[in-house]
């Protein structure tokens, strides 16, 4: 649905995309990840054709975004950044004007609002003046105007940010169930959020791509990919570090001492690989006690820092 | 058509969603009025005409029509909400006609709310009712030329009060370029060309005329040339610098 091809946008000498080829299909839903100032925004404009491109292209549905806007603009709902709206109109009011522009009318008028009403619960404060409301509702109505006509592609510039933990779940939930049938793109800096809802993560750092690939992908590059976290009485985990460090499998043993008597051990795998079997095996034949023990999926905030810092 | 049409409800309803439109017609109302009876002498000139009534309309038009259109683009920009808008599937073009027209009709309403004088001038004598028609949609024409050089202003600025100020100078360059003493200062070095030109542009002499009763062609395509080609770099701004 979404096609850019060595697409790069300069503003002045400052290159803020450089070369960015990507495509997304129907039923993805890709995490634009990256740090401020990264290029997302840019990005996502020029997809929208908000901001025309320095150089390469931009297609929508197989539309070129500069030669026929407004057939891409029909196929897209999109939140821009921070969620600007008109202050001073109800939710209803602006709906009603976003429907008029989405050409709907009579019926389906309102078959279309009410859904997104629905959706997006704003039945409590229809008739209150956007202006008054409270970030969460304000974010609320952005994403309904996006929703309303139930496009083939969504563009989220981070549709969370400022909601509390319930409205971040509620949002993501409406993610999800959207994805089936539609291109979804959304950025975020909330790395949590790649894993709750993404099909497939897209790091950006310095206008480039510099990681593509499922989540779970993005996990594994950690060094903690299927780590194993230990925790147990500090006297005997010096003398199981020792076993566990000699097992084949295990690159590393982290040993820290907690209060209360009580150490945690820190296995690294090589590569990343399952050792939880073999460690259990070894825990086991040395008869010693534990407290705790679990699999770390991976610091997803260690393989950004790693992957944006370096670009 | 329709797009231009919901364009044009969103923004006369954004008018009239603060206090401050009523606030805005009122004093529209009593300066037109104060200017017509104590400056203008209507009363005292013992004529059944309203030459005193629209003399004063270019000058009135310098400050209040820039306060009109100065929040048109600017606070679009300011809020960000050209984003949202100029990424629906409407042409800008579509939406800078909304726009003025919208900001077109508001002006009109409070012009068509002067009506009283109209009755005040029919009741006191005997009036050409057809110059006094013609008075009136000179009188728009020219709040549509002041409103198509405040809409242009606007769009290049997210400050309201600079959209206000730049648009009440350029109103004043359009307005004064008539007076003899513009005129004679290019008469000294400028050629004919230029000091005709200068004096063509003048706001002051094509709608004098019109209020005076003849309705000159020239005059009215003067305007309409004005208010089109301010339109339409109006767009040509919006194009290139709606992302800045």
């Amino acid at each position: 649905m979404i096609t850019l091809e060595r697409l790069t946008k300069k503003f002045g000498p400052i290159l803020a995309v450089d070369g960015l080829s990507l495509s997304v299909q129907r039923g993805e839903v890709l995490g634009f990840l990256g740090p401020n100032g990264a290029g997302k925004t840019t990005t996502m404009r020029m997809i929208t054709g908000f901001l025309p491109p320095t150089s390469g292209t931009a297609a929508v549905g197989g539309f070129d975004v500069t030669k026929t806007p407004i057939a891409v603009r029909r196929l897209i709902g999109y939140l821009p950044e921070g969620a600007p709206l008109y202050g001073d109109m109800t939710p209803a009011a602006f709906l009603d004007f976003i429907s008029g522009m989405r050409g709907f009318g009579g019926a389906a008028k309102k078959q279309r609002m009410d859904w997104t009403v629905e959706t997006l619960q704003l039945g409590d404060v229809l008739h209150r003046p956007i202006d008054t409301l409270s970030k969460g509702y304000k974010r609320r109505v952005g994403l309904a105007q996006a929703i309303l006509h139930d496009p083939d592609v969504l563009i989220l510039d981070e549709p969370t940010d400022g909601l509390d933990p319930n409205q971040k779940h509620q949002v993501r939930a409406l993610i999800r169930s959207m994805a089936r049938d539609k291109a979804i793109v959304i950025s975020t800096h909330i790395l949590e959020e790649v894993e709750a809802v993404c099909t497939r993560s897209v790091v950006i750092a310095g206008g480039r791509i510099v990681f593509d690939g499922s989540p779970r992908d993005l996990q594994r590059r950690s060094r903690r990919h299927n780590a194993v976290e230990i925790r147990l009485d500090a006297q005997s985990s010096a003398a199981l570090a020792g076993e566990i460090a000699a097992l084949p499998g295990v690159a590393a043993v982290d040993a820290a001492i907690e209060e209360g008597g009580l150490a945690t051990l820190l296995v690294v795998p090589h590569d990343g690989r399952p050792i939880i079997h073999d460690l259990s095996e070894c825990i086991r034949a040395s008869g010693l006690a534990i407290e705790e023990m679990h699999t770390e999926r991976g610091d997803l905030a260690e393989v950004f820092r790693q992957l944006t810092i370096a670009a | 058509m329709s797009n231009v049409l919901t364009i044009f409800r969103r923004e006369f309803g954004a008018y009239f969603s603060t206090p401050l439109a009523y606030v805005f017609i009122v004093i529209f109302l009593a300066l037109s009025g104060a200017f017509t009876f104590y400056m203008g002498y209507f009363f005292e000139r013992g004529q059944a005409d309203l030459q005193a009534f629209f003399a004063f309309h270019p000058w009135l038009y310098l400050i209040f029509v820039p306060a009109v259109s100065m929040r048109l683009w600017a606070e679009e920009r300011k809020g960000g909400t050209i984003e949202l808008l100029m990424t629906l599937p409407v042409s800008t073009p579509q939406v800078v006609i909304g726009k003025f027209l919208a900001a077109w009709a508001f002006v009109g309403i409070a012009l068509a709310l002067t009506f009283p004088i109209w009755i005040t001038v029919n009741y006191l004598g005997d009036p050409d009712n057809g110059v006094i028609i013609a008075g009136y949609l000179a009188s728009l024409i020219m709040a549509g030329s002041f409103l198509a050089i405040g809409a242009c202003v606007s769009a290049v600025t997210k400050n309201q009060v600079i959209a206000f100020i730049l648009a009440a100078v350029i109103g004043f360059l359009f307005l004064t370029s008539g007076l003899e003493i513009v005129i004679a200062f290019f008469r000294g070095w400028a050629p004919d060309v230029v000091v005709d030109v200068v004096a063509g542009m003048s706001f002051l002499t094509h709608f004098t005329s019109i209020t005076a009763g003849v309705i000159d062609l020239r005059d009215v395509i003067f305007f309409g040339s004005l208010m089109a080609v301010c339109l339409f770099i109006n767009v040509l701004l919006v194009d290139t610098r709606k992302g800045a």
